[in-house]
């Protein structure tokens, strides 16, 4: 079952879409609280998140760090511009890795689906080359640590040729 | 065909975002370094350098046709960051699913504070 879509729009947009079998309230819920965040917000296998704070009111601070076995690890911050329950989160985000990536505009509404919800994601990248960027290593939440070993890769690429 | 396609180094060559906006242009079809060049305000030899690097990683392509080279994308390259892509769709699959059991937890909770009260 594929209930997961993925699509650009424009030059600087990125749309997710995904149905779950809950009402908005506890989808809504589940976006903005520690306790569920650092449940479900991890990536691939292997990645937890230690640090999760999260002040859900306008101009509230976001910081999100995840961490694996390796002691790998890296961090988002972020802003909440709007918070309208439960029907809408609207934030500014960006990652560390350590390099700071370009802000990602992220409006996340929760629409009634029938006993469902229906999530649509609609990110906002300040240029076309920011979301080339974000497509071609996956910026996206939940995708951050894949994005954090192809940083490893390229970084172990770059390094490996200086230090011989 | 470049059989020892090199994942690692396609990868690296995705870092620097002039290389990912050239590759964006050529997904809308083949062209010339001049007319690379043209829209990154580029000096011609500099678009070169990129283009090589794209080339080397197994990206793109060049033929030869009179004085002109015009490049495309490798499909072999492609479908690698397809897969690539297909990968990063899976974590984030992946999220969400364990969203789905954190949102049937919810549920029943919310269904025994119901009962306690």
């Amino acid at each position: 079952m594929s209930k997961l879509t993925l699509k650009t729009e424009g030059d600087t947009h990125l749309i997710v879409t995904r149905r779950f079998d809950a009402p908005p309230e506890a989808v809504y819920r589940a976006h903005l609280e520690p306790k569920f965040i650092q449940q479900w917000m991890l990536g691939p296998e292997g990645w937890t998140m230690p640090v999760c704070i999260n002040e859900a009111k306008p101009g509230g601070k976001i910081r999100y760090e995840w961490k694996n076995s390796n002691g790998q690890g890296f961090y988002l911050t972020g802003e909440f511009i709007e918070l309208k329950p439960y029907s809408k989160i609207v934030h500014i985000e960006r990652m560390h890795l350590p390099d700071v990536t370009p802000d990602n505009h992220v409006e996340t509404t929760f629409a009634s689906d029938g006993t469902g919800t229906l999530m649509t994601m609609r990110m906002t990248l300040p240029d076309s080359k920011a979301r080339a960027a974000m497509l071609a290593t996956g910026m996206e939440r939940g995708m951050e640590a894949s994005y954090v070993r192809l940083e490893g890769i390229i970084g172990a690429l770059t390094s490996s040729p200086a230090s011989r | 065909m470049n059989s020892s396609f090199d994942l690692n180094a396609s990868f690296a060559a995705l870092a620097d975002p002039t290389r990912r906006a050239i590759l964006a242009r050529l997904a809308l079809g083949e062209a010339t370094v001049m007319e690379l060049a043209k829209p990154f305000e580029m000096s011609q030899p500099a678009i070169s350098q990129h283009l090589k690097v794209l080339e080397d990683a197994g990206l793109i392509v060049q033929r030869v046709e009179g004085t002109r080279r015009p490049r495309r994308l490798a499909k072999p390259g492609l479908e690698a960051m397809d897969q690539w892509l297909a990968m990063l769709r899976k974590a984030l699959e992946k999220n969400y699913d364990r969203l789905d059991q954190v949102l049937a937890a919810m549920d029943s909770n919310k269904s025994k504070e119901r009962k306690m009260r």
